[in-house]
Protein backbone atom coordinates (compact mmCIF):
# COMPACT_ATOMS: atom_id res chain seq x y z
CA UNK A 1 0.00 0.00 0.00
CA UNK A 2 2.74 2.34 0.81
CA UNK A 3 3.87 2.63 -2.70
CA UNK A 4 0.21 4.21 -3.59
CA UNK A 5 0.74 7.48 -4.66
CA UNK A 6 -1.31 10.54 -3.28
CA UNK A 7 -3.65 12.70 -5.65
CA UNK A 8 -2.26 15.60 -4.27
CA UNK A 9 1.59 14.10 -4.69
CA UNK A 10 2.16 16.91 -7.44
CA UNK A 11 1.96 19.72 -5.24
CA UNK A 12 3.23 18.44 -2.27
CA UNK A 13 7.48 17.74 -1.76
CA UNK A 14 7.14 14.05 -0.39
CA UNK A 15 10.29 13.32 0.87
CA UNK A 16 9.57 16.38 3.31
CA UNK A 17 6.66 14.06 4.87
CA UNK A 18 5.35 13.77 7.59
CA UNK A 19 5.54 17.76 7.82
CA UNK A 20 6.65 19.20 11.81
CA UNK A 21 2.92 20.42 12.26
CA UNK A 22 1.69 18.79 15.23
CA UNK A 23 -1.07 15.82 15.30
CA UNK A 24 -4.39 17.93 16.00
CA UNK A 25 -2.69 21.19 14.15
CA UNK A 26 -5.00 22.94 11.60
CA UNK A 27 -2.86 24.22 9.56
CA UNK A 28 -1.92 21.03 7.47
CA UNK A 29 -5.49 20.83 6.59
CA UNK A 30 -5.33 24.14 5.56
CA UNK A 31 -2.53 23.22 3.19
CA UNK A 32 -4.71 20.41 1.93
CA UNK A 33 -7.23 22.97 1.39
CA UNK A 34 -4.85 25.03 -0.60
CA UNK A 35 -3.89 22.20 -2.73
CA UNK A 36 -6.98 21.14 -3.72
CA UNK A 37 -7.28 24.80 -4.14
CA UNK A 38 -4.93 24.75 -7.05
CA UNK A 39 -5.96 21.44 -8.23
CA UNK A 40 -9.38 23.33 -9.50
CA UNK A 41 -8.31 26.83 -10.68
CA UNK A 42 -6.12 24.36 -13.47
CA UNK A 43 -3.05 27.00 -13.18
CA UNK A 44 0.59 25.38 -14.10
CA UNK A 45 2.59 24.79 -11.23
CA UNK A 46 5.33 27.24 -12.94
CA UNK A 47 3.12 30.35 -12.54
CA UNK A 48 2.27 29.75 -8.96
CA UNK A 49 4.91 30.89 -6.60
CA UNK A 50 4.31 30.96 -2.80
CA UNK A 51 5.78 32.81 0.16
CA UNK A 52 5.78 32.66 3.50
CA UNK A 53 7.31 34.06 6.86
CA UNK A 54 8.50 32.58 9.81
CA UNK A 55 6.36 30.55 11.95
CA UNK A 56 4.50 27.42 11.98
CA UNK A 57 2.35 28.53 9.12
CA UNK A 58 5.27 29.66 7.59
CA UNK A 59 6.78 26.22 6.55
CA UNK A 60 4.41 25.47 3.81
CA UNK A 61 6.80 26.54 1.12
CA UNK A 62 8.99 24.18 2.10
CA UNK A 63 6.62 21.41 1.91
CA UNK A 64 4.84 23.03 -1.32
CA UNK A 65 6.37 21.44 -5.00
CA UNK A 66 6.22 24.60 -6.04
CA UNK A 67 8.21 27.95 -6.63
CA UNK A 68 8.02 28.64 -3.15
CA UNK A 69 10.07 31.41 -0.94
CA UNK A 70 10.62 31.34 2.66
CA UNK A 71 11.52 34.76 4.02
CA UNK A 72 12.35 36.91 7.10
CA UNK A 73 10.02 36.94 9.71
CA UNK A 74 6.88 39.08 9.02
CA UNK A 75 8.26 40.20 5.93
CA UNK A 76 6.31 37.71 3.39
CA UNK A 77 4.77 40.62 1.77
CA UNK A 78 7.32 42.76 1.01
CA UNK A 79 9.07 39.58 -0.78
CA UNK A 80 5.97 38.82 -2.36
CA UNK A 81 5.72 42.35 -3.45
CA UNK A 82 8.76 42.66 -5.08
CA UNK A 83 8.44 38.90 -7.05
CA UNK A 84 5.01 40.44 -8.54
CA UNK A 85 6.39 43.60 -9.49
CA UNK A 86 9.16 41.53 -11.25
CA UNK A 87 6.61 39.01 -12.77
CA UNK A 88 3.50 39.87 -12.81
CA UNK A 89 2.10 37.29 -14.78
CA UNK A 90 3.09 34.92 -11.54
CA UNK A 91 0.08 33.96 -9.04
CA UNK A 92 1.98 35.38 -6.21
CA UNK A 93 0.27 33.45 -3.10
CA UNK A 94 1.40 34.47 0.67
CA UNK A 95 1.01 32.02 3.39
CA UNK A 96 1.96 32.44 6.57
CA UNK A 97 0.62 32.62 10.44
CA UNK A 98 -1.32 35.35 12.25
CA UNK A 99 2.17 36.03 13.90
CA UNK A 100 4.15 36.74 11.23
CA UNK A 101 1.34 38.65 8.87
CA UNK A 102 -0.78 40.91 11.63
CA UNK A 103 1.57 41.16 14.46
CA UNK A 104 5.29 41.22 12.80
CA UNK A 105 4.11 42.42 9.50
CA UNK A 106 0.79 43.97 10.18
CA UNK A 107 1.98 47.25 8.79
CA UNK A 108 3.09 45.26 5.50
CA UNK A 109 -0.38 43.84 5.38
CA UNK A 110 -2.06 46.80 5.68
CA UNK A 111 -0.02 48.66 3.37
CA UNK A 112 -0.37 46.03 0.21
CA UNK A 113 -3.78 46.54 0.60
CA UNK A 114 -3.82 49.97 0.09
CA UNK A 115 -2.04 49.92 -2.63
CA UNK A 116 -3.89 46.91 -3.96
CA UNK A 117 -1.03 44.56 -5.02
CA UNK A 118 -2.18 41.67 -6.62
CA UNK A 119 -1.27 39.12 -3.75
CA UNK A 120 -3.71 36.48 -2.48
CA UNK A 121 -2.87 36.29 1.32
CA UNK A 122 -4.07 33.07 3.39
CA UNK A 123 -3.72 33.72 6.95
CA UNK A 124 -4.00 30.78 9.22
CA UNK A 125 -5.09 32.00 12.21
CA UNK A 126 -4.13 30.03 15.34
CA UNK A 127 -4.55 32.54 17.62
CA UNK A 128 -1.18 33.11 19.26
CA UNK A 129 2.64 32.64 18.25
CA UNK A 130 3.08 28.83 18.31
CA UNK A 131 6.53 27.85 16.77
CA UNK A 132 7.84 29.98 19.87
CA UNK A 133 5.92 28.39 22.66
CA UNK A 134 2.65 30.09 22.28
CA UNK A 135 2.78 34.04 23.22
CA UNK A 136 0.38 37.11 22.96
CA UNK A 137 -0.16 38.10 19.14
CA UNK A 138 -2.29 40.31 17.49
CA UNK A 139 -5.49 38.33 17.66
CA UNK A 140 -5.13 36.16 20.59
CA UNK A 141 -8.85 36.47 22.38
CA UNK A 142 -8.94 38.69 25.69
CA UNK A 143 -8.73 36.54 28.45
CA UNK A 144 -6.43 33.58 26.43
CA UNK A 145 -3.64 31.74 28.82
CA UNK A 146 -0.58 31.87 27.00
CA UNK A 147 3.26 32.17 27.85
CA UNK A 148 3.16 36.14 27.89
CA UNK A 149 0.28 36.14 29.71
CA UNK A 150 -0.31 33.65 32.77
CA UNK A 151 -3.41 34.95 33.94
CA UNK A 152 -4.55 35.75 30.89
CA UNK A 153 -4.68 38.53 27.86
CA UNK A 154 -6.31 41.58 28.56
CA UNK A 155 -4.84 43.44 25.10
CA UNK A 156 -7.72 43.93 22.27
CA UNK A 157 -7.05 41.85 19.24
CA UNK A 158 -7.61 42.61 15.83
CA UNK A 159 -10.52 41.37 14.14
CA UNK A 160 -8.84 40.13 10.57
CA UNK A 161 -11.31 40.74 8.21
CA UNK A 162 -12.63 44.13 9.59
CA UNK A 163 -8.53 44.69 9.28
CA UNK A 164 -8.17 43.82 5.82
CA UNK A 165 -11.39 45.33 4.39
CA UNK A 166 -10.27 48.62 6.50
CA UNK A 167 -6.76 48.11 4.81
CA UNK A 168 -8.59 48.00 0.65
CA UNK A 169 -8.77 44.11 0.14
CA UNK A 170 -11.01 43.84 -2.80
CA UNK A 171 -11.68 40.11 -1.03
CA UNK A 172 -11.99 39.37 2.78
CA UNK A 173 -13.23 35.56 3.95
CA UNK A 174 -13.09 33.82 6.44
CA UNK A 175 -13.54 30.04 7.31
CA UNK A 176 -12.26 27.56 10.10
CA UNK A 177 -10.61 24.30 8.98
CA UNK A 178 -13.84 23.10 9.54
CA UNK A 179 -15.81 24.81 7.14
CA UNK A 180 -13.65 22.31 4.18
CA UNK A 181 -15.38 23.00 1.00
CA UNK A 182 -16.16 26.32 1.80
CA UNK A 183 -12.43 27.38 2.49
CA UNK A 184 -10.98 25.61 -0.70
CA UNK A 185 -13.98 27.28 -2.71
CA UNK A 186 -12.67 30.76 -0.66
CA UNK A 187 -9.20 30.13 -1.41
CA UNK A 188 -9.67 29.52 -5.39
CA UNK A 189 -11.58 32.25 -5.88
CA UNK A 190 -9.10 34.41 -3.76
CA UNK A 191 -6.44 33.29 -6.18
CA UNK A 192 -8.60 33.88 -9.42
CA UNK A 193 -9.38 37.07 -8.05
CA UNK A 194 -7.54 40.02 -9.29
CA UNK A 195 -6.19 42.18 -6.86
CA UNK A 196 -5.73 42.07 -2.87
CA UNK A 197 -7.67 38.87 -2.10
CA UNK A 198 -7.45 37.67 1.73
CA UNK A 199 -8.73 34.57 3.28
CA UNK A 200 -8.66 33.71 7.02
CA UNK A 201 -8.08 30.44 8.29
CA UNK A 202 -9.01 29.80 12.13
CA UNK A 203 -6.96 26.95 12.98
CA UNK A 204 -6.31 24.48 16.10
CA UNK A 205 -3.31 25.01 17.97
CA UNK A 206 -3.69 21.78 20.39
CA UNK A 207 -0.26 22.10 21.61
CA UNK A 208 -0.27 25.57 23.18
CA UNK A 209 -3.23 27.33 23.12
CA UNK A 210 -5.88 25.13 23.70
CA UNK A 211 -3.41 23.10 26.03
CA UNK A 212 -3.24 26.34 28.12
CA UNK A 213 -6.85 27.39 27.88
CA UNK A 214 -8.17 23.95 28.59
CA UNK A 215 -9.72 23.47 25.36
CA UNK A 216 -9.39 19.88 24.52
CA UNK A 217 -7.33 17.98 21.24
CA UNK A 218 -7.38 19.30 17.95
CA UNK A 219 -10.49 17.01 17.30
CA UNK A 220 -12.39 18.89 20.31
CA UNK A 221 -11.49 22.24 19.04
CA UNK A 222 -12.92 21.13 15.28
CA UNK A 223 -16.57 20.21 16.98
CA UNK A 224 -16.37 23.50 18.78
CA UNK A 225 -15.71 25.24 15.38
CA UNK A 226 -18.93 22.96 14.10
CA UNK A 227 -20.95 24.21 17.08
CA UNK A 228 -19.71 27.63 17.22
CA UNK A 229 -19.26 28.80 14.05
CA UNK A 230 -22.34 30.99 12.62
CA UNK A 231 -22.43 31.34 8.71
CA UNK A 232 -22.99 34.70 7.27
CA UNK A 233 -21.83 35.90 4.20
CA UNK A 234 -21.47 38.88 3.84
CA UNK A 235 -21.41 40.17 7.10
CA UNK A 236 -20.31 43.92 7.96
CA UNK A 237 -16.86 42.82 9.06
CA UNK A 238 -17.55 44.91 12.45
CA UNK A 239 -19.24 41.82 13.70
CA UNK A 240 -16.54 39.93 13.32
CA UNK A 241 -14.29 39.64 16.70
CA UNK A 242 -13.40 36.67 18.03
CA UNK A 243 -14.06 35.73 21.78
CA UNK A 244 -12.82 33.38 23.96
CA UNK A 245 -15.34 30.37 23.67
CA UNK A 246 -18.08 32.34 22.18
CA UNK A 247 -19.68 31.81 18.69
CA UNK A 248 -18.30 33.88 15.89
CA UNK A 249 -18.65 34.75 12.44
CA UNK A 250 -17.57 33.14 9.25
CA UNK A 251 -18.25 33.70 6.00
CA UNK A 252 -17.21 35.79 2.52
CA UNK A 253 -17.51 38.91 3.99
CA UNK A 254 -15.96 41.04 0.45
CA UNK A 255 -16.09 40.74 -2.88
CA UNK A 256 -15.11 43.91 -4.83
CA UNK A 257 -14.69 43.69 -9.04
CA UNK A 258 -12.96 46.59 -11.00
CA UNK A 259 -10.79 48.28 -8.34
CA UNK A 260 -7.18 48.61 -9.91
CA UNK A 261 -4.00 46.70 -8.90
CA UNK A 262 -0.82 48.47 -8.14
CA UNK A 263 0.56 47.66 -11.23
CA UNK A 264 -2.76 49.42 -13.80
CA UNK A 265 -2.65 52.61 -11.40
CA UNK A 266 0.77 52.92 -11.77
CA UNK A 267 0.46 52.40 -15.57
CA UNK A 268 -2.43 54.67 -15.86
CA UNK A 269 -0.70 57.56 -14.12
CA UNK A 270 2.50 57.79 -15.81
CA UNK A 271 0.66 57.13 -19.36
CA UNK A 272 -1.23 59.99 -18.49
CA UNK A 273 1.27 62.29 -16.72
CA UNK A 274 3.72 62.37 -18.97
CA UNK A 275 1.95 61.94 -22.30
CA UNK A 276 4.73 60.32 -24.28
CA UNK A 277 6.92 62.99 -23.59
CA UNK A 278 9.62 60.77 -21.58
CA UNK A 279 8.77 58.04 -23.49
CA UNK A 280 7.45 55.90 -21.01
CA UNK A 281 6.47 52.79 -21.81
CA UNK A 282 3.96 50.32 -19.88
CA UNK A 283 5.97 48.10 -17.81
CA UNK A 284 5.09 44.84 -17.78
CA UNK A 285 7.46 43.14 -15.68
CA UNK A 286 11.51 43.07 -16.41
CA UNK A 287 11.73 39.98 -18.02
CA UNK A 288 10.32 41.70 -20.81
CA UNK A 289 12.94 44.42 -20.83
CA UNK A 290 14.97 42.71 -22.84
CA UNK A 291 12.53 42.37 -25.74
CA UNK A 292 11.71 46.04 -26.07
CA UNK A 293 13.91 46.44 -29.28
CA UNK A 294 11.78 44.03 -31.03
CA UNK A 295 8.87 46.23 -30.70
CA UNK A 296 6.25 43.80 -30.04
CA UNK A 297 5.70 44.39 -25.94
CA UNK A 298 5.47 48.12 -24.99
CA UNK A 299 2.16 48.95 -25.37
CA UNK A 300 0.54 52.87 -24.64
CA UNK A 301 3.42 55.35 -24.90
CA UNK A 302 5.48 54.93 -27.87
CA UNK A 303 6.43 57.55 -29.48
CA UNK A 304 6.17 56.65 -33.03
CA UNK B 1 -24.13 -4.65 -2.80
CA UNK B 2 -20.50 -3.48 -3.37
CA UNK B 3 -19.12 -0.18 -2.04
CA UNK B 4 -19.09 2.66 -4.10
CA UNK B 5 -15.65 3.76 -3.22
CA UNK B 6 -12.18 2.95 -1.59
CA UNK B 7 -10.37 4.48 1.14
CA UNK B 8 -6.49 4.42 0.95
CA UNK B 9 -4.19 4.67 3.68
CA UNK B 10 -0.21 5.97 4.05
CA UNK B 11 -0.16 4.98 7.43
CA UNK B 12 3.31 5.76 8.12
CA UNK B 13 2.54 9.61 7.78
CA UNK B 14 -0.28 9.56 10.44
CA UNK B 15 -0.19 10.93 13.54
CA UNK B 16 -3.83 10.04 14.76
CA UNK B 17 -5.70 13.65 15.10
CA UNK B 18 -9.06 11.39 14.14
CA UNK B 19 -10.10 14.08 12.23
CA UNK B 20 -11.22 11.52 8.92
CA UNK B 21 -12.77 9.28 11.70
CA UNK B 22 -14.88 12.16 12.82
CA UNK B 23 -16.25 13.69 9.77
CA UNK B 24 -16.44 10.85 7.88
CA UNK B 25 -20.26 10.91 6.58
CA UNK B 26 -20.52 7.66 6.88
CA UNK B 27 -18.56 6.20 9.76
CA UNK B 28 -16.39 4.09 7.46
CA UNK B 29 -13.55 4.81 9.72
CA UNK B 30 -12.39 3.52 12.81
CA UNK B 31 -8.80 3.54 14.84
CA UNK B 32 -6.74 0.53 14.50
CA UNK B 33 -5.73 -1.43 17.68
CA UNK B 34 -2.32 -1.36 15.83
CA UNK B 35 0.47 1.17 15.90
CA UNK B 36 2.42 2.97 13.60
CA UNK B 37 6.26 3.35 13.64
CA UNK B 38 5.86 6.70 15.02
CA UNK B 39 3.39 5.16 17.52
CA UNK B 40 -0.17 6.25 16.66
CA UNK B 41 -3.43 4.52 16.15
CA UNK B 42 -3.91 5.26 12.48
CA UNK B 43 -7.54 4.59 11.25
CA UNK B 44 -8.65 1.73 9.46
CA UNK B 45 -11.68 1.43 7.57
CA UNK B 46 -14.03 -1.07 9.75
CA UNK B 47 -16.74 -0.43 7.32
CA UNK B 48 -15.31 -0.25 4.10
CA UNK B 49 -18.70 -1.25 2.58
CA UNK B 50 -20.06 2.05 3.30
CA UNK B 51 -18.37 4.20 1.68
CA UNK B 52 -19.02 6.67 -1.24
CA UNK B 53 -15.92 7.64 -2.32
CA UNK B 54 -16.41 11.59 -1.18
CA UNK B 55 -13.23 12.21 -0.46
CA UNK B 56 -14.09 14.20 2.96
CA UNK B 57 -11.47 12.45 4.85
CA UNK B 58 -8.78 12.88 2.20
CA UNK B 59 -9.79 16.87 2.51
CA UNK B 60 -9.68 17.40 6.10
CA UNK B 61 -6.09 14.82 6.68
CA UNK B 62 -3.49 17.13 7.51
CA UNK B 63 -1.10 14.70 7.15
CA UNK B 64 -1.91 13.80 3.78
CA UNK B 65 -2.29 9.87 5.22
CA UNK B 66 -5.50 9.13 3.55
CA UNK B 67 -7.62 9.86 0.73
CA UNK B 68 -11.06 8.29 -0.81
CA UNK B 69 -12.10 7.19 -4.56
CA UNK B 70 -14.79 6.50 -6.39
CA UNK B 71 -15.10 3.22 -7.59
CA UNK B 72 -15.06 3.04 -11.41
Amino acid sequence: MENVKHPLSKYLREDRMPHMWCPGCGIGTAMNAFMHALEKSGLEKNDIAVVSGIGCTGRVAGYVDLDSFHTTHGRAIPFAEGLKATKPDTKVIVISGDGDLMSIGGNHFIHAGRKNMDLTVICVNNLNYAMTGGQVSATTPVRSITATAPHGSFTTPFSLPFLAEASGAVYVARWTVFHIRELQKAMLEAINKKGFSFVEVISPCPTLYERRNKMGDGLARMKFYKENSIVKNGADTKETNIEINKPFVVGKFIDIEGKPTYLESMNKYYDETFQCQLGYKTYKGTRYSCNISDGGVSEGCMDD
Amino acid sequence: MSAKGKVNFMVERCKGCGFCIEFCPVKVLEFSKDYNMKGYHFPVAAHSEKCIGCNMCGMYCPDFAIWGEKNK
